[in-house]
């Protein structure tokens, strides 16, 4: 079988099991989130958090209540980085915390983890002992992607409800989502991946001889844990510096596949959860198809890209090889890389900067869409709602008549939360390259030319994005760089986060409008088509200069 | 009495939310995963999938190794690994990140020693690493290292183009800038100005970068994986050309017949994951070990 052959029926079994789960996870989470009855064990988690699980809350406390969670958490997650060593000190480094884990990197992975980024400007086995990775870290990687699904959920109670002001509970959101999506789904996978090869201890591992009397240390570690959770969160903060790439993270090719299928399965299933709840299946197959067609492209156009192979070194290389495994090779990397910034995941398990120029820009692009196609659990949907509630505004602009989604006008209210939600996002990817091009601070990348002015794009959208994903030769691990990429992590979350639940709010207080003959239907190839458009527009006129200055002057 | 106020009490919850979380899915979740782990028929995978010779652990079969001696010189009588930008060491996992236009080298100073602590200064771009790898395994496998867009002395054949007017014009100088004098130029003559050497100092940031190809074969005779650098640093497979390429050569430094080498790669190559999934790969790990086992 052909490379390419072997390639595409990679693709096409991913695209497969997804379908499948899109209508049984789908279901399932539905079921989860817009059932009624609180469990037992529930019941007791509630009374323990102090909470009255049946009220329900209007959008602002709704916000004030994932805010207030988001502060704790950055705060607790940034003494416990302080503190680490203090406790279960496995591994013993050599530093000392004080010299490892500075203030501005402990700021900077606790804002990573919370906003469910996972930047990481450390190195795993190098810094993190086992206690904070699993008891610190990866907590945030299932609390995070609970937050973000619980959002999207409440933006689709806004569509949903008429004349209400209540968007429902986040602490019944954020438990039922971690204990009845997320736990049960790692618990399977995890096992999965031990089968697979993937380890999983509290040891410092073993220090042997090799066969020619060298001294190599294999490392240990609770990785599996936390490797099942990294991609089903679609967080992607590797236990190991090289992420997915290492063996112990992802040892084999079909282990490969199933990650890559875990941090796509729920960002693609939840459009069902959307049908469902406004009670129209085909309004959910309809954001699916924008997401399955932007989501196929890329992904095409990365393995077109990378098995071409253009460029000086590649082609005197023969093939993009360079920073890919060979258990993987070129396809499946591409595939993996598109997959990983498609949806705000971040994890990889080959190096974007050492891709050819345009299968480099793919992940960049990929990520200035805006994380929608099908995006970060929960973000990628609400994300996606925003961008459709804009098409029917410009729609509604060109046929001059008030605009309306599943009933709901779109007043000027809701235009601009849209609207300020879609702004936020390159506004602070273009502030942040300008100032770190106009104050030097761009000088620690590590390649030159167009290629390093890629690296520092690359950084700060997929800080903003909450990617987490790198061109990592530059060197971030800087007080400056640290501080001004936890800023973008920090606002390009909760900024976008606070408009989607003024958005939801404004839209459930409404009565539904009849459809009526100027109504665009929401639900029919038209629209599908007017949304691809209008995403890939408003990206191309926003970010085509920043792209022509790195990777299209690169590799044009 | 007073009631606590409303945003001191959300507060409250967050943080018996963050302990409760952390206890079940930081500790409860984590610790019963390793308890399933270390279940007989995990517990191997979970540990590392180390591999023992009379029972003393010699290495992982999902990490790579280098099969070089104490100078870095490959050991003839293994499979040798693809190059690593961490040398294959689990504590400091790396990728090397130069781009698919590193193609300009930094020299060095000739006034610093270049096997000082520090060095002299100079830094290889990875058309550079590329062409010196491909150089290099050429010499000890006995084939044509040559590469596209690499000389002959095994860097980038690279130049720094002047033209009259900046960026178009007549050319007036070429400088080859991977290649230090007093080396001799990788071409002559270039639009029929001759080309120099590269001298450590000058600046030839005004010339325009032209890679040049030569007359190298598009297929070359060294593989890809020999001559790039692997994503995890810790790469334990070879692709099925590399190891056929050193068959010979480990068969001649180990006196036993080829073809009983060749059978050994075939034993040791994985193919694609139910047919489709990854790439064919050969471990080398456990290739060294079956050829140490016959003899």
């Amino acid at each position: 079988m052909s490379t390419t052959t072997a390639g595409v029926l990679f693709i096409l079994s991913l695209i497969a099991a997804l379908a499948v789960a899109y209508r049984y996870l789908g279901d399932y989470m539905f079921r989860v989130v817009a059932g009624e009855r609180h469990h037992r064990v529930e019941r007791g988690i509630y009374r323990v958090l102090g909470v009255d699980p049946d009220a329900e809350q209007s959008w602002g406390v709704y916000a004030r209540s994932v805010l207030a969670f988001s502060l704790i958490s950055i705060l607790g997650l940034f003494a416990f980085l302080r503190l680490e060593d203090l406790i279960f000190k496995v591994p013993d480094f050599a530093t000392p915390i004080g010299e490892r884990v500075f203030p501005h990197l402990a700021w900077n992975t606790a804002v990573s983890f919370v906003t469910n980024t996972n930047w990481q400007a450390y190195s795993g086995e190098a810094a993190m002992t086992h206690f904070v990775q699993m008891a610190g870290l990866a907590v945030q990687n299932f609390v995070s992607a609970a937050v973000g699904i619980a959002v999207a959920v409440a933006l689709v109670r806004g569509f949903a409800r008429r004349r209400s002001e209540q968007l429902g509970n986040f602490w019944v959101d954020l438990t039922r989502i971690a204990l009845r999506i997320l736990l049960p789904l790692s618990v399977v996978a995890a096992v999965v991946l031990l089968v697979g090869g993937v380890v999983q201890n509290l040891t410092d591992g073993t220090t042997l001889s090799t066969l020619t009397g060298a001294q190599q240390h294999i490392t240990g570690g609770p990785v599996a844990s936390q490797e099942v959770i990294k991609e089903l969160g679609t967080n992607g903060g590797g236990f190991y510096n090289v992420n997915s790439a290492h063996p112990f993270e992802n040892p084999n090719a079909w282990t490969d596949w199933l990650e890559i299928f875990l941090l796509t399965v729920i960002p693609f299933s939840l459009p069902r959860v959307f049908g469902r709840m406004v009670k129209d299946n085909r309004q959910g197959y309809a954001i699916l198809a924008v997401m399955a067609i932007i989501a196929v492209a890329s992904v095409a156009l990365t393995n077109v890209f990378e098995l071409g192979h253009a460029g000086t070194v590649s082609q005197a290389v023969g093939a993009a090889l360079e920073g890919k495994d060979i258990r993987f090779g070129v396809s499946n990397s591409a595939t993996f890389a598109a997959a990983t910034t498609l949806t705000s995941t971040g994890a990889v398990n080959s190096f974007h900067d050492s891709y050819t120029a345009l299968g480099g820009m793919m992940p960049i692009v990929n990520m200035m869409l805006g994380e929608v196609a099908p995006g970060g659990v929960g973000s990628g949907l609400y994300g996606m709602l925003v961008i459709a509630v804009i098409t029917v505004f410009v729609a509604g602009l060109m046929v001059g008549r008030t605009p309306e989604y599943l009933g709901k006008k779109i007043g000027a209210r809701e235009i601009k939360f849209a609207s300020m939600y879609f702004l936020i996002t390159p506004a602070l990817v273009l502030t942040g390259v300008a100032a770190a091009m106009a104050t030097g601070h761009w000088q620690t990348q590590l390649n030159v030319g167009p290629h390093g002015f890629s690296e520092v794009v690359y950084a700060f959208t997929s800080a903003a994005n909450n990617n987490g994903s790198a061109f990592a030769g530059i060197t971030v691990n800087t007080p400056w760089w640290d501080t001004a990429l936890g800023l973008a992590m920090l606002l390009g979350r909760f900024l976008p986060l606070i408009f989607v639940l003024g958005l939801a709010g404004s839209l459930a207080r409404q009565a539904p409008t009849p459809a009526s003959a100027g109504t665009l239907p929401t639900d029919k190839p038209l629209f599908i088509g007017m949304v691809v458009g209008v995403v890939v527009i408003l990206v191309a006129l926003t970010f085509l200069p920043a792209l022509a200055l790195g990777p299209l002057a690169e590799g044009l | 009495m007073m009631r606590t106020p409303r945003w001191i009490s959300r507060h409250l919850a967050a943080v018996r939310a963050l302990v409760f979380f952390t206890v079940l899915l930081g500790l409860l979740y984590p610790l019963a995963i390793t308890g399933v782990a270390q279940l007989p028929g995990l517990r191997d995978n979970a540990n590392g999938s180390l591999i023992e010779v009379d029972g003393k652990p010699v290495g992982s079969s999902l990490i790579g190794q280098s099969f070089t001696d104490a100078d870095g010189s490959p050991v003839k009588k293994y499979f040798q690994s693809r190059p690593s930008a961490s040398g294959y060491d689990p504590d400091a996992t790396a990728a090397g990140n130069l781009g698919p236009e590193s193609i300009e080298d930094t020299l060095g100073d000739p006034a610093l020693d270049p096997n000082s602590a520090d060095g002299d200064g100079s830094k290889q771009a990875l058309l550079t690493q590329v062409c010196a790898r491909s150089k290099a395994v050429g010499e000890l496998e006995g084939v044509d290292g040559s590469r596209p867009y690499c000389t002959a002395d095994g860097v980038g054949a690279v130049l720094r183009v002047f033209y009259t007017d900046g960026l178009s014009g007549k050319v007036t100088r070429a400088v080859s800038v991977n290649q230090a004098c007093p080396a001799t130029p990788f071409l002559p003559s270039y639009e029929g100005v001759a080309v120099e050497c590269a001298k450590f100092g000058e600046d030839y940031r005004k010339g325009v970068l032209v890679p040049v190809r030569g007359s190298a074969p598009e297929q070359p005779a060294v593989p890809a994986d020999a001559v790039t650098a692997s994503g995890s640093s810790l790469d334990p497979h070879i692709s099925v050309d590399y190891a056929e390429l050193q068959a010979e050569r480990v068969a001649s430094a180990r006196g036993v017949p080829v073809d009983k080498v060749t059978a050994l790669i075939a034993e040791h190559t994985t193919g694609r994951a139910l047919g489709f999934m990854g790439e064919p790969a050969v471990n080398v790990l456990e290739l060294n070990l079956a050829l140490d086992r016959i003899q």
